[in-house]
């Protein structure tokens, strides 16, 4: 009972209009507040979308991370690095929040242990590949293309059999990057049905 | 602040050794830097600068007829094992037609009894067993190889006569 005149108490102190402050400055501090909270929550959503966030994760740091470092995207002649996000979270906001929500996921996973050793990362590599390559797909390898794009791509400085390539199947919009290049940052899984994305039967639908 | 520059002048002091044998390397003749007989463990030997791959995807002659061919392509991170043999993506017979790749030719196919399998046999699965790329490496050692026609003077000749 003590509690229910409480909280009514309170809704009468919260409904009533305002005696002490203006109303210009309540618009102004709800304004404030808003900017200030919108930010904090955009902050917490920056820190999530560090490499030093996602390998905090043994799952991502054992297995993708070590792999990553032996390849092009973690050492090269330019000095560019890809990190996770780079290939893993569009920069767009709405996809953005997209993924985050399937990021859950993860999470999840990670709570009830789906993947806590090296083997059944392995088994269930397969599986996780693909999201990834339907996702780059589906968007036309959005997250490749942030940093290389076929339109500076000068093919006359490539080698011959990558400038082929490009220029039968790249150029034409028959393949996106993914189709041909898959593996480029992690081993990959059995490929077993998975045809190269040169193959006359890929290009041919 | 004064502690901190005097630290830094102690680190200098400590480093001075590294500076000065730095230096007296630097000012030794070309080739392999390492003195002979015994030297300071401080002594840095500068290592070599390391060799280009040749990847301008230009075929390489062979030196005999059954010498496999060099690589004259790119290889770096190709995955060779269970899961994926990535050299085969574009060599396969299946697969040559879009990547316009010369196939594996069919002794790939035979097994050691001789059997031509249906595609490439286990003991050609790993390919950079057999086929490696070329670098621009002078050869540490001279070689005095003389090819087939070399040795009976027959260069030029066609037709086995
Ligand atoms: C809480 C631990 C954890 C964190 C942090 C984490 N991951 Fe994961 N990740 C997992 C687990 C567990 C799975 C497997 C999920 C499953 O079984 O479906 C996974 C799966 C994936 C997949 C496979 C995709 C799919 O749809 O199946 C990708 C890609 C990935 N993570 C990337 C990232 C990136 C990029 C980050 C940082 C932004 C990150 N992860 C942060 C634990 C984590
Ligand atoms: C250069 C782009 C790139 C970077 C950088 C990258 N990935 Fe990936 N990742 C991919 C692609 C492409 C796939 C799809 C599978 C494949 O082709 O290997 C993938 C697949 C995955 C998978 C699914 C399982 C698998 O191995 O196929 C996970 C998990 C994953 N990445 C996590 C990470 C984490 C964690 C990092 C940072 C340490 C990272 N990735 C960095 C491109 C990248
Ligand atoms: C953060 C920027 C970035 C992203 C994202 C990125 N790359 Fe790269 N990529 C690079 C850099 C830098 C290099 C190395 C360039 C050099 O120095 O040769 C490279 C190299 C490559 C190479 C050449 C490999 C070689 O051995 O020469 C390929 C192929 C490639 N990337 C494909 C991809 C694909 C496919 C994706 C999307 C899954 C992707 N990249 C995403 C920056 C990126
Ligand atoms: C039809 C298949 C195909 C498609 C589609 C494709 N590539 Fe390639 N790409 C190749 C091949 C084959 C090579 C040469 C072999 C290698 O590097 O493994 C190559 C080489 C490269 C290289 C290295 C160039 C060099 O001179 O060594 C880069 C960078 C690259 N691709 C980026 C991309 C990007 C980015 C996309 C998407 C915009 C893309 N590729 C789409 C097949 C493809
Ligand atoms: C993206 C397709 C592709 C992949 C993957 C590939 N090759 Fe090649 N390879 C070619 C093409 C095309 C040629 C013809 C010359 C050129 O363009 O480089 C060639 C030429 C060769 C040759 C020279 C043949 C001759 O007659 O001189 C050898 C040997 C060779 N490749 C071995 C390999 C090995 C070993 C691997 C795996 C480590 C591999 N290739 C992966 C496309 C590929
Ligand atoms: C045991 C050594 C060995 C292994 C392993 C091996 N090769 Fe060869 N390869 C040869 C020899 C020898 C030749 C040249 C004579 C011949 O054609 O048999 C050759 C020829 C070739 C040619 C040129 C064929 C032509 O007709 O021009 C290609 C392409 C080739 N190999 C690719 C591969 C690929 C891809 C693999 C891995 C799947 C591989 N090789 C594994 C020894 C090997």
């Amino acid at each position: 009972m003590a509690i229910k005149t409480f909280l009514l108490q309170c809704w009468r102190v919260f409904a009533r209009p305002s005696v002490h402050f203006s109303l210009g400055f309540l618009t102004l501090g709800g304004f404030i507040a808003g900017v200030v909270f919108w930010g904090g929550f955009n902050t917490a959503l920056e820190a999530t979308n560090k490499e030093a966030f996602c390998i905090s994760c043994h799952e991502m740091r054992d297995n993708p991370y070590e792999e990553l470092k032996q390849t092009i995207h973690f050492t090269n002649r330019s000095g560019v690095r890809a990190s996770c996000p780079d290939c893993h979270v569009p920069h767009e906001w709405t996809d953005k929040i997209a993924r985050k929500m399937q990021a859950s996921k993860e999470v999840w996973g990670k709570i009830f242990g789906t993947i806590d050793t090296r083997e059944k990362f392995l088994d269930k590599r397969r599986e996780l590949a693909e999201h990834e390559w339907s996702r780059l797909k589906a968007n036309n390898s959005l997250e490749c293309r942030n940093c290389h794009s076929a339109e500076s791509m000068d093919i006359t400085k490539q080698n011959p059999r990558a400038a082929n390539m490009h220029e039968t199947y790249l150029f034409t919009g028959q393949n996106t990057c993914i189709d041909c290049h898959k593996g480029i940052a992690h081993r990959l899984p059995d490929m077993h049905g998975i045809d190269p994305g040169w193959s006359m039967k890929t290009s041919a639908k | 602040m004064k502690t901190r520059i005097l630290i830094a002048a102690l680190a200098f002091l400590a480093a001075a050794p590294a500076f000065v044998t730095g230096v007296v390397a630097a000012d030794g003749p070309a080739g392999p830097k390492l003195p002979s007989g015994p030297h300071p463990i401080t002594l840095d030997v500068q290592a070599e600068s390391t060799h280009r791959e040749i990847v301008d995807d230009v075929k390489n002659m062979r030196n005999y007829a059954d010498q496999p061919p060099l690589i004259p392509h790119a290889i770096r991170d190709y995955q060779i094992d269970l899961n994926i043999n990535k050299c085969m993506t574009c060599h396969d017979r299946r697969n040559t037609q879009g990547s316009q790749a010369p196939m594996v030719s069919v002794t790939h196919f035979q097994d050691r009894d001789g059997q031509t399998l249906g595609t490439v046999s286990a003991r050609r699965y790993f390919c950079t067993q057999c086929h490696v790329p070329q670098t621009d490496a002078k050869p540490i050692v001279g070689n005095s190889f003389r090819d087939f026609d070399a040795v009976l003077g027959t260069a030029g000749r066609e037709g086995g006569k």
